[in-house]
């Protein structure tokens, strides 16, 4: 396997200027607005997520300002909550997370990891976001429409989604969202393609699969699953807009509302639960995936120590990947569906738990005699840690078919579903972002706003979510505006259920440090240089910081080794980045 | 669901092959130098633009599939009731294929580099896929005057919606076609976008006709009698 | 320091937490305390694994804390461990499914001897059918639903004629006898859910789905609805009386007749 001699083949390409002809901007419009530059892309898709998603965050504290303090706002009437729950959910999960993950790390990232100029088709990439912002448009539009957003629960799920017993049922809501929905996969397509091929087939000379970052694994696999299970969503959406506007039957069976005979007859809900699923389990891993593969090289950066066990880990996001696609109907059993599901579902889920299990020993491992730098996105690293290994342990709880009877629909799910994939993603979006912004903009985010933004991030969350399992487990229903006065639920709930909506109040009003934190720190942050961290993966590497469109100057790097030679023995610092031809002999003691 | 799990079965099955000739199981700590990869790479030689498109089949693949599998999950319901299929889709069956058969002239004449017989290929091959989008109106046309509407059973609904969401498939794709076949009549000669644009709008319209027999097949009821069948004979 | 700090508070606090915690679930009054003990397992085992991860990962941000002079370990992989740690959280997960496969196997097998009962809900309200003196439930639909037959039955079907109609009213169970529950919907998703019964299930429009359960102690318990069924969601609440053998059969004494009823209402509509 080893040959430190050089070959003919390790002489250097020569320039590709004729391919940097491509990337010469044509005016300011084209080079900050129509740009096709991946990373302005990646900046226009984060802005626009994370604006998005602050709509979603006030959405929240509206509902925790209900839970915690029943009656006291008298605006918050029953229609308006589930209007805050429905499209708080909605956002959060696909105009936050999946479009920040993939749209927005993943095109600023994936290009540069892998020695990429640009994603392969830059015009679709474009495209991608301007379909992506009107997706969110629409999505904002139902907000001012007659009736209001949708107040259906982000599952969506018929008969009630369609009719007039649930907010924006019966008027505009629930066809924008739909129709918001399609666009964004359509947009998502776009990106999508975008990124799986740049992996296959943009990757720079010794660039070999197995020497790609984690990141680039996580958001590749994520990727593709998102390629495959969208169309689910897409099926049910159009199937369901058919139902709603124009009178079919696929999900609807004869009911009678309000006493009513309704024209709809025979069909059945529970098909759409199987379609939403089938694209809502994988969602989740969706989400988890580009996470697992971030985390991983914010550990072993500021570890300075290499990914305990990377082969596994590789291995690990794929097997998830697929293992994924055959457990969606763990959110179904207590739905009506044939009982003996339940046997099958339970056992594929709870091996999904297996080597999710392996990458938690893996990252803690890599911490194992490491030299470890606590350094802000380090601390969210392990805030990750903290929260996805309990969320993912409550999810052992939810995904063994019986246990789930009792806890399905409570407040147990809501608190293992917000710990697992909003929580432990968020913390990891944060560590991200303190780690590349040096890149991004050429400055640092300020370190004491950062580390004041972390803790209070961190032990605030977990103050909010853990207790709520326990609110959970007294049997407190999920998606009731107020609880009343019920025998079973003890009047400390309603204290508890006050702390947590205060919790969460501070929470939220922390990353508004976060907010300023970026924006100061564009003109006064301490200046970067390249490479901050001293990390060895190319996108330190680029010859100008931040990297101009086309990323490499005249020549595209060549790749020498892998994405983790961390404190290799006797090299002369404790990094080498990839593009470093260092020692040209391969040392015998690393030959073992 | 089964369709569905079969296609993802089969997806898997590639990706993992795929991936098991990129050495995934090395050790990438023991590899030095960059004698493993370019130029005897693990990135193909084959045109990005065409691995493009074949993920994007694979989409297009999955969205069918997911059809199918609502299709045949809606059908166990009491209240299924097939449309009679018009007969005119066996004759856009046929213009399909005409189409398709045209764009395969046309890959072998860009190939062979006689581009007056590329411009009357991609031109029949447009035309006829205007024809199955006008035959596939009139199916329409048809079954609305039998009164088969979209909303009276769902196995209508089933069929508008998945032969409206191909048609739609089939009118993207002619937006490429179109563009390939202006640069063949503007072009004197062949040069390699035209070669590669006529060769994806070939595979492109290949895989839609394979759809399209999918889809021919679950609406005139034949799927549904095959399932039967692999039943009684299991039982 | 403080991080390693934290994190050991974090397990410390979580457990204490746990410990302390007034917050737990109301005592059981049906057979399935299997349930509750399978949750119990589950709650050892991951509570062992979450605080041997982060007390190791806390371990580990104290011990190998940046210093002058420090440089890490380079250590790739080590097969060895990898492999015992996954045939040892293999073996962990088997403890939980095993238990949790076992009890969901009963949970559906229905006994012989168990009483229908049928749910119907409503937005948003609970209605329930009780077979009559011939043992059985009469077939329904919910195209007959109407003003005088609420809950849809067929008036052709004889077997339907004796069935007990309770419309938005109280349920009463026998103690000791079990019972399957077939639940039916109107107008949308609704889930038949009391906390102290600790089984629960969908109610689905165009279908009946079921779940079983012996109520074990006689009581007042609240019915709630635990699937999103539209704005009065949170305020469907209906009540379970479960009861003596003799309180029981004086309460189905007082019930009204799906005929009775049908007939009552029939004459109050044609009055003018």
């Amino acid at each position: 396997m080893v040959d430190a001699t050089p070959r003919a083949d390790d002489i250097i390409p020569p320039a590709e200027v004729p391919e940097l002809e491509l990337y010469h901007p044509k005016s300011w419009w084209t080079t900050y607005v129509f740009s096709q530059d991946a990373k302005v892309i990646a900046i226009q898709y984060a802005g626009t997520a994370i604006a998005i998603g602050l709509v979603a965050l006030v959405l929240s504290w509206l509902m925790r300002l209900q839970l915690g303090f029943p009656g006291t706002f008298s605006f918050i009437t029953p229609e308006a909550y589930y209007q805050f729950v429905t499209m708080h959910g909605m956002i959060m999960v696909i105009y936050l997370l999946t479009a920040l993950f993939l749209g927005g790390f993943g095109n600023y990232l994936i290009p540069l990891m892998v020695g990429a100029r640009d994603m392969v088709f830059p015009y679709v990439n474009m495209l991608s976001y301007w379909v992506y912002l009107l997706a969110v448009l629409v999505l904002v539009a139902s907000f001012f429409a007659s009736g209001g957003p949708t107040g259906a629960g982000w599952t969506l799920y018929p008969p009630q989604a369609i009719l007039s017993g649930t907010p924006g049922g019966q008027s505009w809501g629930i066809i924008l969202m739909l129709v918001s929905l399609i666009i964004f996969i359509i947009g998502f397509t776009m990106g999508g393609l975008n990124y799986v091929v740049t992996v296959i087939q943009g990757r720079t000379r010794g660039m070999t699969l197995m020497r790609m970052p984690l990141t680039v694994w996580g958001i590749f696999t994520a990727t593709v699953m998102a390629l495959l299970a969208f169309p689910a969503l897409f099926v049910a959406c159009v199937m369901m807009l058919f139902d709603r506007v124009l009178g079919t039957s696929f999900f609807m069976p004869a009911l009678v509302e309000m006493g009513q005979q309704l024209s709809y007859g025979g069909g059945s809900p529970i098909l759409f639960q199987h379609l939403f699923w089938f694209f809502g389990h994988p969602e989740v891993y969706i989400v988890a995936l580009p996470a697992f593969g971030i985390v991983s090289d914010l550990i072993s950066t500021h570890a300075r120590k290499n990914i305990f066990g990377y082969r596994m880990m590789v291995w690990a996001i794929v097997v998830i990947g697929a293992l994924s696609f055959i457990v969606w109907a763990h959110h179904m059993y207590v739905s009506g569906m044939h009982p003996w599901f339940g046997f099958f579902f339970a056992t594929t889920t709870l091996i999904i738990a297996i080597p999710t299990a392996i990458k938690v020993y893996n990252w803690v491992l890599t911490l194992w005699r490491g030299d470890i730098h606590l350094t802000v996105p380090m601390l969210f690293a392990l805030a990750f840690i903290v929260t996805f290994v309990n969320g993912g342990l409550t999810g052992l709880f939810l995904g063994n078919v019986v246990v789930d009877v009792p806890l399905s629909d409570t407040m147990f799910v809501v608190a293992h579903f917000h710990m697992v994939m909003g929580v432990a993603p968020i913390l990891v979006i944060f560590g991200a972002i303190y780690h590349w912004y040096p890149k991004m903009t050429g400055r640092m985010l300020d370190e004491r706003m950062g580390r004041f933004h972390f803790w209070v991030t961190f032990v605030g969350a977990y103050a909010i979510f853990f207790p709520m399992h326990y609110v959970g487990l007294v049997g407190v229903p999920r998606r009731y505006p107020e609880l009343g006065d019920s025998a079973f639920i003890p009047a400390s709930v309603h204290d508890l259920n006050a702390f947590i909506t205060i919790a969460a109040l501070i929470v939220g009003f922390a990353q508004m440090v976060f907010l300023f934190n970026i924006f100061w720190s564009l003109r006064h942050g301490k200046e970067a240089g390249p490479n901050p961290w001293r990390a060895t993966s190319l996108e330190w590497q680029t010859p100008t910081t931040p990297p101009p469109h086309g990323n490499w100057g005249d020549e595209r790097p060549v790749v020498y080794r892998w994405a983790y030679d961390y404190s290799v023995p006797d090299a002369p610092q404790d990094f080498i980045p990839q593009n470093d031809p260092w020692p040209q002999k391969v040392p015998a003691a690393r030959q073992a | 669901m089964s369709v569905i799990l079969v296609l993802i079965v089969v997806v898997a099955g590639f990706s993992f092959w795929w991936l098991l000739q990129q050495r995934v199981l090395a050790k990438p700590w023991l590899e030095y130098g960059v004698h493993t990869a370019l130029p005897e790479t693990d990135v193909s030689h084959m045109p990005t633009a065409k691995i493009g498109l074949g993920i994007f089949l694979a989409v297009v693949a999955s969205l069918f599939a997911l059809f199918a599998s609502a299709y045949f999950m809606r059908m166990e319901y009491a209240d299924w009731q097939s449309p009679p299929l018009p007969r005119i889709l066996w004759f856009n069956t046929v213009i399909l294929v005409l189409a398709s058969l045209a764009l395969h002239f046309a890959v072998r004449a860009v190939r062979e580099g006689r581009p007056d017989v590329a411009r009357l290929a991609l031109a029949a091959a447009g035309l006829a896929s205007l024809l199955f989008l006008a035959g596939q109106l009139t199916a329409w046309r048809e079954l609305t005057a039998g009164g088969y509407f979209l909303d009276t059973n769902p196995a209508n609904g089933f069929f508008y919606l998945m032969t409206g969401i191909h048609g739609l498939h089939i009118l993207g794709g002619l937006a490429a076609l179109a563009r390939a076949t202006v640069r063949a009549w503007t072009e004197e000669r062949i040069d390699e976008r035209l070669r590669l644009g006529v060769e994806l709008c070939a595979t492109y319209w290949h895989f839609l006709l394979l759809v399209w027999l999918g889809v021919f097949v679950l609406l005139a009821g034949w799927a549904g009698d095959l399932v039967a069948l692999c039943r009684q004979l299991l039982t | 320091m403080a991080a390693a700090l934290v994190l050991v508070l974090v397990v410390v606090g979580s457990i204490l937490f746990h410990v302390l915690s007034p917050w737990w679930w109301p005592p059981i009054a049906s057979n399935w305390g299997y349930i509750d003990n399978t949750l119990i397992i589950t709650f050892w085992i991951t509570g062992a694994v979450f605080s041997a991860v982060v007390l190791f990962l806390a371990y580990c941000v104290w011990r190998f804390r940046h210093k002058d002079g420090q440089k890490a370990a380079y250590e790739p992989e080590s097969k060895k461990l990898e492999s015992w740690l996954t045939i040892a959280t293999a073996v962990g997960v088997a403890a939980m499914l095993a238990p949790g496969l076992y009890v969901w196997s009963q949970f559906v097998t229905v006994p012989e001897d168990a009483t229908d009962i049928e749910v119907v809900g409503q937005q948003w309200q609970w209605n329930y059918r009780l077979p009559g003196a011939d043992g059985k439930l009469g077939k329904a639909d919910n195209r007959l639903v109407t003003f005088e037959n609420p809950l849809g039955i067929n008036p052709e079907d004889p077997a339907g004629q004796d069935d007990l109609v309770i419309e938005a009213g109280e349920l009463h169970l026998p103690v000791g006898k079990p019972v399957r529950m077939l639940l039916r919907s109107i107008d949308v998703l609704h889930d038949f859910y009391v906390p102290e019964f600790r089984a629960k299930m969908d109610l689905v429009p165009g279908m009946v789905t079921y779940f079983w359960f012996t109520p074990t102690r006689t009581g007042t318990f609240e019915v709630l609805c635990a699937e999103l069924c539209g704005t009065g969601h949170g305020y469907m609440r209906g009540t379970v009386l479960v009861d003596t053998e003799e309180d029981y059969q004086a309460w189905l004494e007082e019930q009204t007749t799906f005929a009775e009823l049908a007939g009552a209402r029939k004459l109050a509509a044609g009055k003018p």
